[in-house]
């Protein structure tokens, strides 16, 4: 009960943060780009930032390591969200998740057949729900990264991704055929902390949703 | 690779001797306090038929459980992965009384996967229930016994969590939603999901939002109550709701009680009030509750209910208490009737006596020994062991 903690993923997210965390009052010590300090002090005493790589912010919160944090939808949507209030969509790091092909796959006649495609992903669960949903048949490739080499060397017929800007996608003549869904970073909360801690935290909440940009 | 033949399953573990005892200890005292409240102890079966086990209570409680295959009826067995649904059978359809029935248990029940990131697999629930009274007056009997129990078993109560599913079930009527609907909009709210119930509300009619939109936000001390009257609609349901949340207000103001209108946990069969009691740093509830007064109905008798559990497990490592090691007495096998009425005497004293087993290798003081029984100036004295 004496404090709380929040748990950041380097880079765009703890960029996008940063205005956030000045709405309420909170300046983070160090630069976690600079530091190799895993555990930041802040210029508040009693909040401290941990700093976890993003596929493990929903999980530090769920054990409640940390008492909240900020994490893409979608890592949460993989996560499954159990054991967290998700009470804010901070607009930030904003891109969309997206079916995309070799530009000479045909994908609506692959749809539309019926066909069994093979699709590599990072987001096995979305990706299994989108497909399951539209009915189509599909064998899920696990990969880390790179998703983009799959389709060139004959790995999967579609992939599964991140999209921001497309760049990627078209220096390796690849085509968005389905947004998914928008994506964007969210507050997630632990539960208990919400009831335990809520006289610290619900300022910190009430400040976030204070300072979105639309 | 093949794991050791000696490990166990993912989430299960032994409760090794030092940490047996503490929990045993705890289940007496517990079980010990339930009975002075008038609570009978019952002992129902770990398997039965899995309409039984799941029936009233939803699809969560159908996933969480092992099934099997009778060879005698053919029919699915069900491992019980909660003991409530079978103490409400024995009050519904058993023990067939027409008033207030108290009932209380303590047995192990089986999860397919853990609750939660930190319970096991197989927790040792143990709990009380209270039948055959629909007021308020029973609610509160049971959050204080469940607000003693935590005080008994040495954790300190942070907070006792409260909602009310009757708001809820208002709420939703008065939307006109469906039950597809319904069960979108719980997931939404079991997450305060707030983007999502907004996506949720766009498209239906105002009132939808009217009486959906506040909820979220309604969570924290009693001042959340006065905050919801003025903020959902003012529909007869609603408000009988924060009426009898008022009145736990009232009557337990010395609980550390607080309050979140959002909370649907257990919403497929529970009723009325529903509590979460927190402790300490513990990331999640160490004791759960509420009513749930149509469960009986699928045992051919729907009886007003209410009662909570806790899981013994989660309450050991609450509690601060350590259990001294050592303590025992060692003493040489009775060769004499003076040695052996020694020994009858230290016992008698509630004091651990161990038999010095002849041709022993190890440390009697490893087997837990710190003093021995000797014979001096004629007479079997205790003195401090020497090895």
């Amino acid at each position: 009960m004496t404090g709380i903690t929040l748990a950041l993923s380097k880079g765009r997210i703890f960029e996008e943060t940063l205005p956030l965390l000045a709405a309420a009052g909170i300046v983070p010590a160090e630069n976690p780009e600079s530091s190799r300090k895993l555990i930041i002090g802040t210029n508040r005493p009693e909040v401290n930032l941990v700093i976890v790589r993003a596929t493990d912010t929903p999980t530090y919160v769920e054990y409640g390591a940390a008492d909240i944090g900020i994490a893409g939808k979608d890592v949460l949507l993989e996560h499954g969200g159990s054991g967290l209030y998700q009470p804010l969509d901070l607009n930030i790091a904003r891109c969309r998740m997206s079916v995309a092909v070799r530009a000479d796959f045909d994908y609506q006649a692959a749809v539309q057949r019926g066909a069994r495609i093979r699709v590599a992903t990072k987001y096995i669960k979305t990706a299994r729900e989108h497909f399951a949903a539209k009915g189509m048949h599909v064998d899920l490739i696990k990969l880390y990264g790179s998703m983009e080499l799959a389709p060139l060397v004959g790995l999967a017929d579609a992939i599964v991704d991140l999209v921001s800007t497309g760049g990627t996608l078209r220096a390796n003549n690849l085509l968005e055929v389905e947004e998914i869904m928008q994506i964007s970073s969210r507050l997630v909360v632990n539960q208990a902390a919400l009831k335990l801690k809520r006289e610290l935290l619900q300022p910190v909440i009430e400040a976030f949703a204070g300072a979105i940009t639309p | 690779m093949a794991l050791p033949r000696w490990a166990l399953p993912e989430y299960f573990e032994d409760v090794l001797p030092v940490a047996a005892q503490r929990m045993e200890r705890l289940r007496r005292r517990l079980l010990d306090e339930f009975r002075l409240h008038g609570y009978q102890f019952v002992i129902p079966p770990s398997v039965e038929y899995l309409d039984a086990l799941v029936s009233g209570t939803g699809h969560d409680m159908d996933e969480s459980t092992y099934k099997l295959v009778d060879r005698i009826s053919g029919r699915t067995l069900g491992l019980r992965a909660d003991l409530t649904p079978q103490v409400t059978r024995i009050d519904a359809h058993l023990l067939n009384r027409k008033g207030v029935t108290r009932l209380c248990y303590c047995g192990a029940v089986v999860h397919t996967m853990p609750r939660n990131t930190t319970s096991s697999r197989e927790p040792i629930q143990i709990g009380a229930e209270l039948y055959g009274h629909e007021g308020i007056e029973a609610d509160v009997e049971i959050l204080r016994l469940l607000s003693r129990s935590l005080q008994l078993a040495g954790a300190t109560t942070s907070r006792i969590d409260l909602g009310h599913m009757g708001l809820f079930r208002a709420l939703t009527a008065y939307a006109g939603l469906d039950s597809a609907a319904e069960e979108v909009l719980y997931g939404i709210l079991q997450t305060k999901d707030v983007p999502a119930l907004r996506e949720f509300v766009a498209g239906r009619p105002q009132i939808v939002a009217d009486a959906l939109m506040p909820l979220p936000g309604l969570y924290g001390g009693a001042e959340v109550l006065v905050r919801a009257m003025s903020e959902l609609p003012d529909v007869p349901g609603v408000r009988a709701a924060i009426d009898e949340l008022l009145h736990l207000v009232k009557h337990l103001g010395d609980l550390p009680l607080s309050f979140d209108l959002a909370d649907l946990r257990g919403y497929h069969y529970h009723t009325g009030v529903v509590f979460a009691a927190y402790s300490g740093t513990s990331p999640a509830a160490v004791a759960l509750g509420g009513r749930y007064n149509e469960v009986g109905k699928a045992f051919g008798r729907a009886r007003p209910a209410t009662g909570f559990s806790m899981d013994l497990r989660d309450l050991l490592a609450l509690s601060g208490e350590t259990e001294p090691v050592g303590g025992a007495i060692l003493a040489p096998i009775p060769t004499d009737a003076a040695l052996a009425a020694a020994i009858d005497a230290q016992r008698a004293a509630d004091e651990i006596v161990l038999l010095e087993l002849p041709g022993h290798q190890g440390s009697w003081r490893e087997a837990g020994c710190d003093r021995q029984l000797v014979l001096r100036d004629g007479a079997w004295r205790v003195v401090l062991l020497e090895e």
